[in-house]
């Protein structure tokens, strides 16, 4: 055993060795979680909007004040005509435009109904139905009000709660997504350019020559990014519950272990690919192509799996992503034991046991021949 | 003049050799305009509700229809307790829970007031607050129904009402499709062009072939142009593809003009190309490159607005956004596609990405040295 | 300056950090002379090429190459030298056709001479059945062969080898020194690095260097008596036992 520790040994002194690199491993899990926690919010506010007021009275005013005050818009154009609009959105900054008719207040309080009408940029067809929403919202209050006392008869009042996440804070979906991510491109994509590097070099054969049994030696190429993701782990989870407020409602030993299993989990699979490839262009397409995009696509942290075709629904589940970005979920934010997570679980390990026996077979083949 | 033409005959000759070069180029914009759009559908539908019913009355049966049949929300439950209810929640086999207490209609009927637990699992919290949305005006329209069919109200109504209309345009269809596929074209242009650009640059450093280059006495701009146009046109090239795809797979269009797309994309390609072969200047190996620019991708990927808003953005990020090129052609794509937006309109976008695309290659020319 | 000299170099250095990779070294190339430089690995040889052929700046001294200043008029140096890297320097991936024309392209050829040239080459190497595969899938021998006519497609008036014979076997390195030999006769100046001492003997003047310093110049026949040995080996020997410096490379 001491002969496997000099290998990882000479690994670590590698990749210390290339700082730039280093940089980016272990700064790309930080840089990620900030701007995911900071910049990007699916929350839709401070909408540009363009207003188009043919009334001018005293109510639109008030409404229009309103709006402004809210923080879902930014009134950036008051047109004078309708001819306007369409000018306005092709110049791209606006997402609505709302018209007050003529003749809004006396309207209103004559022949008690005046109207509104939205126009949004269907573009992004969830951000013009929102800001609809807000809009609508905007106009209702203010009619309750109108109403005074005059309250409506037989109410239904639906009484909302927001389960695991009060706050909406979209944070709570992304940690653990981000998580997911950077362990698998981390392991995968690190361990088997590293091992094909050393086969394109040529110093593989040096390595395989001595004495240390064929397996340990490419082992001992994954074990310091092992390290390295337990790093990235912690320093994940001590800013997503620092600055990001999400909290950790489950066992964080329970989480730390499920980590390090899909660690190795996302180990075996570079190990796979490298026991294919031959080249470390073709390592890194193959990692990029074959397990990054599809843990990015059904994972289930930025595409919603229930809205894709059933195929790839059914596709999703051979994604070892998924399953660990349900643990993480599970104990992170819903405060799950063990208990509801072995399905899981058993599937990551599984799947690993199976990766490494394909890869060994693999490399004991490849050695046969070479 | 003459050299930049032999640097670009040798790069087309290298290129084409490599028979994964241009199974790449066919097979990458394939995959992702014919894949990702399928699954980057972010329209919240398919919520799954699960009732909690403790009164068994005629009009919640007549709820559970109205909630149903929006086609946006499906019954996946039909359960007596509470407790069972939220183990769905754990297992993220229901979405939202429908609380309704024992007496409903009773209440409702001699109260002229009851409530409703609506619960939402908001682990996911922009899928939840729009469910909720949702949920909540149906309900409002089917509070709305019953009293009508109640009390009768008077002829003359009393009460001002405002009544809002509302309409969207440029995607009438409300296709979420048609909003992802310019923005995952620009995605994938920016991938092949930059990507491809900066390989190849390291991977004459890594067998050596610059030193031959860097005795010669061809002039920087020389070379660095000679790499780059290249990729330049394999970049146009992607893009023409790309907008057959989406016009045969998904059936879009432009409105705008089609020639302004490729304006765009011609600065656009220099600055993202010249930013690939930047970041080569100062790297050593390709596995280092591909890190590195996939770093930066990341980054600018996430910051572009292909899933999220500029406008929602803190400030800084949307001053970020100002120095990211991937979120001027995202747009610009979605104003000209969608919008049929004229030139006059991307003109600015146009002029910054001068400006950017200038900047770059003059800082990878000078970055590039000749003599160590 | 004497019109005759090609290569002028005083005192010219070159430190890596504290590393002093070259020291202080001056000579002088005739015109059409076999320059060789001498040393084992690690001794400075590719550093001084790098430096005479403007992709290394140097930290002091002077050296001018074809009358142009090696600080300040490089790519001027450039266009008239040809140069053969130790690392082996052609496209794998193109033919043999494709890389004449790329290299050629770069140094400016018109199409009627490179197409010259070319046919020049392929006779002189008698590689016609090869001229369209790929270089990847030619014996070494014939690819350092084929660098260095490229090396020399544009005429220059000086070459600067960089141990152009490494791992090539004695017949193909006989083949490669007669190519040279041609050359030089044809008017070329040629400056060689190498480790093989038997190639000494072909050159008109050798220079060995140790540690970064020239311990010994002269014509081969010259050395020998100065130093009194039969063979340049011997006398490499004897200098490079003095060496303290590691082996580098």
């Amino acid at each position: 055993m001491g002969q496997f520790w000099i290998f990882v040994r000479k690994e670590m002194w590698h990749i210390l060795r290339d700082k730039q690199t280093l940089f980016v491993l272990l700064g790309m899990p930080i840089s990620q979680i900030l701007i995911f926690g900071f910049a990007l919010s699916n929350e839709v506010k401070n909408s540009k909007i363009a207003i188009l007021d043919h009334s001018k009275d005293l109510t639109t005013q008030q409404l229009i004040k309103r709006i402004e005050s809210s923080k879902y818009f930014e009134i950036t154009d008051y047109l004078s005509h309708s001819s306007e609009i369409e000018e306005s959105f092709k110049k791209g900054d606006i997402k609505l435009a709302i018209i007050f008719s003529p003749d809004f207040e006396k309207n209103l309080y004559h022949s008690h109904e005046a109207s509104v009408q939205f126009i949004a940029d269907g573009t992004d067809p969830n951000v013009g139905t929102t800001l609809v929403n807000y809009g609508s919202a905007i106009i209702r209050d203010y009619q309750d009000e109108l109403l005074g006392e005059k309250k409506l008869p037989y109410q239904i009042k639906p009484e909302v709660r927001m389960i695991y996440n009060e706050q909406l804070n979209a944070s709570y979906n992304f940690v653990p997504g981000v998580m997911a991510m950077v362990l698998l491109l981390v392991c995968s994509l690190m361990t088997s350019v590293a091992i094909v590097r050393e086969k394109e070099l040529g110093t593989m054969e040096v390595l395989l020559a001595s004495p240390l049994n064929p397996f340990f030696v490419v082992i001992s190429k994954s074990i310091p990014y092992l390290f390295i993701s337990i790093f990235n782990i912690l320093s994940i989870l001590f800013l997503s519950y620092f600055i990001l407020e999400v909290p950790i409602r489950g066992s964080v030993f329970l989480l730390i272990a499920e980590s390090i299993l899909f660690i190795i989990t996302s180990l075996s699979l570079g190990l796979f690919v490298s026991s294919i490839a031959k080249t470390q262009t073709s390592a890194m397409f193959g990692t990029l192509i074959g397990l990054f995009m599809p843990t990015l696509m059904f994972s289930g942290f930025m595409f919603p799996i229930d809205n894709m075709p059933v195929p790839m629904q059914i596709l999703s589940n051979i994604i070892p992503s998924k399953w660990f970005f349900i643990i993480v979920k599970s104990i992170m934010i819903k405060g799950l034991g063990y208990m509801s997570i072995w399905k899981e679980t058993l599937i990551l390990v599984l799947f690993t046991i199976l990766m490494i026996f394909i890869s060994v077979k693999k490399f004991n083949k490849r050695l046969d021949i070479e | 003049m003459r050299n930049i033409l032999t640097i670009i005959r040798k790069e087309f000759s290298q290129f084409f050799r490599d028979k994964t070069n241009i199974r790449m180029l066919l097979v990458m914009p394939a995959i992702q305009l014919i894949i990702l759009p399928l699954v980057a559908d972010y329209e919240v539908k398919n919520i799954k509700l699960c009732v909690v019913d403790h009164d068994h009355s005629h009009y919640v049966n007549e709820m559970i229809q109205k909630i149903t049949s929006s086609g946006y929300i499906n019954l996946c439950a039909y359960e007596n307790s509470m407790d069972k209810a939220m183990h769905l929640f754990e297992q993220d086999e229901a979405d939202v829970i429908l609380e309704i207490m024992p007496d409903f209609e009773k209440n409702l009927i001699r109260d002229n007031e009851v409530t409703i637990g609506v619960s939402i699992n908001a682990v996911n919290g922009p899928r939840a607050s729009i469910g909720g949305q949702y949920l909540q005006s149906i309900l409002g329209e089917f509070n709305r129904e019953i009293r009508l069919k109640w009390i009768q109200f008077p002829k003359f109504n009393p009460v001002p009402i405002i009544k809002t209309e509302h309409s969207y345009w440029f995607n009438p269809s409300m296709n979420y499709k048609h909003f992802m596929v310019p923005g995952i074209l620009v995605i994938l242009l920016t991938m092949v062009g930059a990507n491809m650009s900066a390989l190849n640059f390291v991977k004459e450093k890594e067998i050596g072939t610059i030193e031959q280059i860097n005795v010669s006495p061809i002039k920087k701009y020389e070379f660095i142009l000679g790499k780059l146009i290249p990729f330049w046109i394999l970049g146009q090239v992607v893009l023409t593809i790309g907008l057959i795809i989406a016009f045969l797979f998904y059936g879009i269009i432009p409105k705008g003009s089609i020639a302004l797309i490729y304006v765009f994309s011609s600065f656009y390609l220099l600055a993202v190309l010249s930013f690939g072969l930047l970041i080569s200047t100062y790297v050593k190996t390709q596995q280092q490159t591909m890190l590195i620019s996939f770093f930066f991708m990341m980054i600018f990927i996430l910051l572009s607005g292909l899933y999220t808003s500029i406008d929602s953005m803190p400030k800084w990020g949307q001053v970020v956004t100002w120095f990211n090129p991937i979120a001027y052609f995202v747009k610009v794509n979605r104003m000209v596609i969608m919008k049929g937006s004229g030139f006059s309109d991307i003109l600015p976008s146009i002029l910054s990405m001068i400006a950017m695309a200038t900047v770059l290659i003059s800082w990878a020319v000078f970055n590039y040295k000749k003599r160590a | 300056m004497n019109a005759d000299i090609i290569i002028h170099v005083e005192s010219l250095t070159k430190k890596f950090g504290d590393f002093v990779a070259v020291d202080n070294i001056s000579f002088d190339v005739r015109k059409g002379e076999i320059f060789g430089f001498l040393g084992a690995n690690g001794a400075g040889k590719t550093t001084a090429i790098r430096m005479l052929s403007g992709l290394l700046q140097p930290s002091g001294g002077k050296a001018s190459v074809m009358g142009y200043d090696v600080y300040t008029q490089s790519e001027k140096i450039k266009a008239g030298i040809g140069y053969m890297s130790q690392r082996f320097s052609l496209y794998d991936d193109l033919t043999v056709i494709e890389n004449m024309k790329f290299y050629g392209g770069i140094y400016g050829l018109s199409k009627n001479d490179l197409n010259h040239k070319i046919q020049e080459v392929i006779g002189i190497l008698k590689i016609d059945e090869f001229k369209n595969q790929l270089v990847k899938s030619l014996p070494l021998g014939w690819k350092q062969k084929l660098a260095f006519s490229i090396s020399i497609l544009h005429n220059p008036a000086l070459v600067f080898l960089d141990e152009p014979t490494g791992g090539v076997d004695p017949v193909t390195r006989r083949e490669f020194w007669e190519l040279i030999m041609n050359s030089a006769h044809q008017g070329t100046t040629i400056f060689v690095t190498t480790h093989y001492m038997d190639e000494a003997e072909y050159c008109n003047t050798v220079s060995i260097m140790v540690d970064g310093r020239i311990d010994a110049m002269n014509t081969p026949q010259e050395l020998k008596k100065q130093f009194n040995s039969q063979d340049i080996h011997s006398i490499f020997v004897n200098l490079a036992r003095q060496s303290t410096r590691k082996e580098f490379e």
